[in-house]
């Protein structure tokens, strides 16, 4: 590893756009190193057998504009040093905010503590596995760094959305958002692990609202929550805000009147970010190894998947290959190294229909018999590593939505995401999505409101029988996956084009 | 001075009378043992310092946070917030600051949870676990303490401690799972056996459910459900920006509840968690919510009051700009029948221990689906006779709260997990005329 050559985060308190204060007070990629060393020390002198720190500096912009005014600005900014002791078979961490040497000793002496304390209620003894020791170092693509593009243009990009679509009649609320990270984390382990990345995300997107009456009606875009890549700037500009903010307002305008969905069987169609988000609640949480161990079993579930049925158990149909790809350019789960130190990969995780593969760490791994996957990532500094998606997606097949829709005699097409809920095993799901139309002799015809759509995971993925490919398929992204205690934030990835699927319980409301 | 009251007036006396500033500065710890497979497998802690920053430069406003608070970084920090600011457009909606006023004379804090130990937390879990007698055990034991202290340049200047401690968790048999939950401001006060038993008794009971067929089902809901329903409530409906912005289903001044519905936010109740101020520096009182089945006010931030005519409630939270204020101490009254007499009442429904990953479909007219998890009972004949299978609802939570819909309240209530966060839910259990479920969590 070359110093010089990192993209310092000091370098950059010199651009005037980029005021961030934390970063007057790193002093050198050294430096940082050292803090988590010195972690690692303070854990081991206290008796941990291994130990790992993580230095994480992130920062964070975040813009919102609702009717051409600016609701919130806001910049954040993180710093401090997180550390694992391991101590016979339990597990401790310790996280400080201050990066002083002698904080980060304390914080590996208390990590070392809390080890043996939980060393109270025991567990079988641990299998930690091995992963090639590496000094390497990361860094996301970007063209355009998005904290230097000026405030104004960002601003004037959302309020002119926002305008756009308040000029369409029968809209109350519109709003648009950007938000921007950029983490830079030093990783350092007592097995000589030395790892530095810089990782760079951009997203945003906007929303109209329509009121009735009795209800509300929004459609949002680029997809509900906005679109989140890794990247720049030139990830927002490629969306073109301002081209679709007309269409956006008069599609919610328009729902207030539209025919209600009625509850019945059929063919469903869904847009590609709708199936992003099926994939991620679906098969995303399905297939976490923690969860299929019952590591989660109080808080976020369990998994219907068990491991015995692992290269057998047929989840969907034959259209259905779905990988945890961490290594695919500009999408938001992309990395170098996952927060044990172990290199990002392509898994496969179901291949014609047969479940393949899990998401893991290198502690449930071992448990499993299966290689790590470097899937274990930490939110900020003070959040413990743990399994989470990386890239989980499908791959692209070799139709279109317009020949799926041309295709279709009698069936629903539902896009952009409302609602989800799904049960603790990721079995039972009921979404609901901004908008639909009815599909009738293979064109579109009336648009729907409160469309919803409800199944059982391997049953729904099983009559997949159609999917779109090409530029269809898009790396879309989910920046706000919550899961562990303390609470903890992931950004995913989840590529995927428009699909079919038949005979879907649809319009199910109360 | 404590550590937090100093962070404050230094950033304060950093902006000068370069603009109105208002500094939230925390300092604590939080820390949370967590177990599955009935050994403790995650066990975190942390210690920190925050500040959240907000100025308005001739109306211009922007806001910041950090956890780096070093002198010379603090000094780059309120630059940077300050260079922001001149970059926004006026806002016309910007209500100014507090003005200084006293806050309520409550201190929700115990010495013992402040700095509570790994030990002490080891301790509860390993009660909860053997409390099951084998059946296999998960959840989490959390302490946390914190100062909070609020600063703006109109003279506004309040601090408070304030701790929790929170065990949960389930038990689980090979077909089943049950839950139960405490939470108080002192770690003293929870007795690890008898929440790890209640979860026992309720997955021994549940171990061999049946599917029973979706449809309208008369309930009685646990507290923790009932959180459910009143979180959705409190966040989409009793907002102010909800409100004004025409998407809350709430109409003051209307009978919309069952007349037995009661439903305030007080910090100053000697049973709640937090500190008696927002994030604005706004003192934090009692709000009635609902009164008699008539909603009765909604939570306000300074900017939401300005527009709507009125005061700040102090509800204002990080990220209330976006989300709007929403009440985080929310009572829900009781009754006088205990949990048996309630189910005694009821010739055929269900008894729900806890909802699980509820999502609304629109909150207007407050429509949510969900579904339920961790002991679901048929009640026969005013008893609880067979476990069922998990299933999903699909209801609206005004309705389902109705006139002549609530056929019962408990004496039990209690701080139960909302799904969203424990601790802001002090609610009893409740008997509801009708819940629509539409269908079984396994098909």
């Amino acid at each position: 590893m070359t110093l010089a050559r990192l993209r310092c985060p000091s370098v950059r308190i010199e651009r005037p756009s980029c005021p961030v204060p934390h970063e007057a007070a790193v002093a050198t990629l050294t430096a940082m190193y050292e803090y988590a060393e010195t972690a690692v020390e303070g854990a081991l002198a206290a008796g941990a057998t291994y130990a790992d720190a993580r230095v994480v500096v992130s920062k964070q912009e975040g813009i919102d504009v609702q009717n051409q005014a600016v609701q919130s600005l806001d910049r954040s900014e993180q710093a401090g040093v997180g550390v694992r002791a391991l101590i016979g078979s339990s597990w401790g961490f310790f996280a400080t905010a201050d990066l002083t040497h002698r904080a980060a000793a304390a914080a590996g002496e208390r990590a070392a503590e809390i080890a043996r304390a939980s060393a109270v209620v025991p567990g079988d003894p641990m299998q930690f596995a091995d992963v090639d020791v590496v000094q390497a170092s990361y860094e996301t693509p970007y063209v355009e760094d998005p904290f230097a593009v000026s405030m104004s243009e960002k601003i004037d990009l959302l309020v002119g959305v926002t305008k756009t679509m308040q000029e369409v009649e029968g809209i109350a609320i519109a709003t648009g958002n950007l938000t921007f990270y950029d983490t830079t984390k030093w990783f350092v382990s007592s097995q000589g692990h030395r790892i530095h990345q810089h990782i760079v995300e951009s997203g945003g997107g906007f929303d109209a609202t329509a009121l009735g009456e009795r209800e509300s009606q929004r459609r949002s875009y680029p997809q509900s929550f906005g679109q989140y890549e890794a990247g720049g700037y030139e990830t927002i500009r490629k969306w073109d805000y301002a081209g679709n903010a007309g269409r956006t307002a008069e599609e919610a305008a328009a729902l207030l009147t539209a025919d209600e969905m009625e509850e019945r069987e059929t063919d469903l169609i869904l847009e590609g970010s709708q199936l992003a988000l099926q994939i991620h609640e679906s098969v995303g949480h399905a297939i976490e190894l923690d969860r299929i161990l019952g590591w989660e079993a109080a808080f976020a579930g369990t998994s219907h998947l068990e491991l015995p049925n692992l290269g057998t158990f047929k989840f969907g149909s034959d259209l259905m290959n779905i990988t945890a790809d961490a290594t695919l350019p500009g999408a938001l789960g992309t990395f170098g190294f996952d927060d044990e130190g172990t290199p990002a990969q392509r898994v496969d995780i179901v291949k014609n229909g047969i479940w393949l593969g899990v998401l893991s760490g290198r502690d449930s791994a071992a448990i499993a018999g299966l290689s790590p996957g470097g899937m274990v990532r930490g939110d900020g500094y003070n959040r413990l590593p743990m399994v989470r998606m990386t890239n989980v997606g499908i791959l692209p097949g070799d139709s279109s939505l317009e020949e799926i829709i041309a295709d279709t005699e009698d069936g629903v097409y539902m896009a952009t995401n409302r609602s989800w809920s799904i049960d603790d095993k990721r079995l039972n799901f009921q979404f609901g999505t901004e908008i639909a139309w009815e599909v009738k002799n293979g064109t579109l015809g009336r648009m729907l409101k409160n469309p919803t759509y409800t199944g059982i995971g391997p049953v729904f993925w099983g009559s997949l029988d159609r999917l779109a490919g090409g530029d269809e398929w898009i790396h879309w992204g989910t920046p706000n996956c919550g899961k562990g205690q303390p609470m903890q934030v992931a950004h995913t990835g989840h590529s995927a084009a428009p699909a079919r699927f038949k005979n879907v319980r649809v319009g199910v409301r109360g | 001075m404590s550590r937090a009251v100093d962070l404050a007036e230094q950033v304060l006396d950093l902006v000068k009378d370069r603009a109105d500033a208002e500094v939230v500065a925390s300092e604590g710890n939080l820390a949370l043992t967590r177990f599955a497979n009935s050994f403790i497998h995650q066990n975190v802690a942390e210690v920190g310092e925050a500040i959240g920053l907000r100025v308005a430069v001739e109306g211009r406003v922007a806001s910041a946070r950090t956890t780096t608070t070093s002198r010379e970084s603090l000094e780059a920090f309120v630059e940077g917030a300050l260079e922001t600011a001149a970059l926004q457009p006026v806002d016309a909606d910007w209500p100014g600051l507090a003005s200084p006023a006293a806050t309520a004379s409550v201190e929700h804090a115990d010495d013992a949870t402040y700095d509570a130990s790994p030990g002490a937390r080891a301790e509860l879990v390993r009660a909860f676990v053997d409390a099951g007698n084998g059946l296999l055990a998960a959840g989490y034991c959390q302490t946390e303490g914190r100062t909070d202290a609020f600063a703006n340049s109109a003279g506004q200047s309040v601090s408070g401690r304030h701790t929790s401690a929170i065990i949960d968790g389930i038990h689980q048999t090979g077909t089943s799972a049950g839950t139960a939950h405490a939470a108080s401001v002192a770690i003293g006060d929870l007795d690890g056996a008898s929440v790890g038993e209640l979860a026992a008794r309720r997955a021994i009971d549940s171990a061999a459910p049946f599917d029973t067929k979706p449809g309208e089902y008369e309930v009685v809901l646990s507290p923790e459900a009932v959180a459910t329903v009143a979180v959705f409530l409190g966040f989409y409906g009793f907002n102010g920006k909800m409100l004004s912005e025409g998407q809350s289903f709430v109409e003051l001044g209307s009978p919309q509840f069952d007349e037995s519905f009661q439903m305030w936010d007080d910090v100053t109740d000697p049973r709640a968690m937090g500190v008696p101020f927002d994030t604005e520096g706004t003192p934090k009182g009692h709000l009635d919510l609902v009164m008699d089945g008539v909603s009765k006010g909604v939570a306000h931030n300074r900017k939401t009051a300005k527009k709507s005519g009125v005061a700040s409630t102090g509800n204002n939270v990080t990220g209330s700009e976006s989300w709007g204020p929403i009440p985080t101490n929310v009572f829900v009254g009781g009754g006088d029948q205990s949990v048996d007499e309630l189910i005694a009442g009821v010739e055929r429904g269900i008894y729900v221990s806890a909802f699980n990953y509820c999502r609304i479909l629109d909150p207007k007219t407050m429509v949510v689906t969900g579904l339920t998890r961790n002991g679901t009972f048929m009640i026969e004949n005013g008893r609880i006779t067979d476990a069922v299978t998990n299933m999903r609802f699909t209801q609206s939570f005004v309705d389902a709260l109705g006139e002549a819909r609530i056929l019962g309240l408990g004496d039990d209530a209690r701080f139960a997990d909302s799904e969203f966060a424990p601790g802001i839910m002090y609610v009893p259990t409740m008997r509801l005329g009708l819940w629509n479920f539409t269908g079984g969590a396994e098909g």
